[in-house]
């Protein structure tokens, strides 16, 4: 890429050109292509199976919601654990900070609050 | 920081060569547009977890009207993440056709790219119409007004994203693969890769588990 000025650090999305040819990189997709097509084969079978404890259903597809997502960050966003990417991972670990913060409270909170409310009959008949 | 101390009192005698890469200036524009659009991403990806959690704490508020499971078609919802799968697989091969300037292979894969997204907008047109026919609209309840917003959001993000994938190639058809165009595409795979990343949780928080009885 047209980084030769600066050897520290990789757009976000770029992969390093000297790391491989065309056909390396063309292969590099390929291998995400393959792996988040299993894991989304996976994700919709679980989903609709009797094979697998129902309570469990729900976990397993966060997890590989979760794995398909890292695959896609890897084999098509190119983000990497090298030195180069450092600024990229830190970005992005700040966001699904936010995301889990943001989705995991709303999701507390509500629950408490739907726990803790008088039931709607109740709360009307005290109104009257 | 060290670094830089560094470079002025040991290294400068020492390991000249070095040295001088040690700071060697600004980082180029590829890096820096690639960087903010990055982090443009990310807040992009923060809005959608609001209307994550919306739809996660609204799900059960049905007002007595249909639920995911009567309502969701989990047949259409796999071929539509086909689509996009193999769209973003495509906006790949773009990329990487950009990178060695090959327009044939980059207007072809940008071709294929826009057809796949155009054949998910389609899907994703049809069932929205579907639940409006059925009565399942935006205004049935809290829960469809959640689906309608999360899932038309991504929508509207994909609807974009192909004015701007037609833009791109329209340029790189008149231009040519200049730096600057190149990071425009840089951006945009950025963007379509991100959509394809949001899709992942669309179609397991909202069609998967939604659809759980």
């Amino acid at each position: 890429m047209s980084n030769a000025h600066n050897e520290a650090d990789v757009a976000p999305g770029d992969e390093q050109l000297d790391h491989g040819s065309v056909a390396q990189r063309i292969t590099g997709y390929l291998t995400g292509l393959g792996l988040a097509i299993l894991l989304t084969a996976t994700s919709f079978f679980v989903a609709g199976t009797n094979l697998v404890w129902e309570p469990s259903i729900p976990v397993a597809l966060v997890v590989l919601a979760i794995a398909q997502m890292g695959v896609h960050l890897v084999f098509f966003l190119h983000i990497t654990t090298g030195p180069d990417n450092t600024n990229n991972v830190l970005a992005l670990a700040f966001g699904v900070l936010i995301v889990i913060l943001l989705m995991g409270g709303s999701l507390w909170i509500m629950a408490n609050l739907n726990h803790n409310m008088m039931p709607m009959d109740q709360l009307m008949q005290m109104q009257r | 920081m060290s670094t830089v101390a560094l470079t002025d009192a040991a290294v400068t005698e020492a390991h000249h060569g070095s040295a001088v890469r040690e700071w060697s200036g600004p980082a180029p524009k590829r890096i820096v547009t690639g960087y903010g659009f990055w982090i443009f991403i990310l807040s992009d990806m923060v809005m959608f977890s609001a209307f994550f959690a919306t739809y996660a704490v609204l799900l059960g508020q049905t007002a007595g009207g249909p639920t995911g499971h009567d309502l969701f078609d989990l047949r259409n919802v796999a071929i539509e993440t086909a689509f996009l799968l193999a769209s973003s697989f495509t906006c790949g091969l773009a990329s990487i056709a950009a990178d060695v300037r090959n327009t044939t292979w980059f207007q072809l894969a940008m071709a294929v790219t826009c057809a796949l997204g155009l054949g998910f907008l389609i899907l994703e047109g049809q069932e929205f119409a579907s639940l409006v026919v059925r009565g399942a609209g935006p205004t049935r309840s809290a829960f469809l007004s959640a689906f309608f917003t999360l899932v038309g959001c991504h929508g509207l993000h994909v609807s974009a994203g192909i004015l701007w994938l037609l833009t791109m190639m329209a340029q790189v058809f008149t231009k040519g693969f200049r730096p600057d165009i190149q990071r425009r595409i840089l951006c945009f795979a950025l963007f379509w890769h991100a959509l394809d990343i949001i899709w992942i949780a669309v179609f397991t928080i909202v069609y998967l588990l939604g659809s759980a009885k």
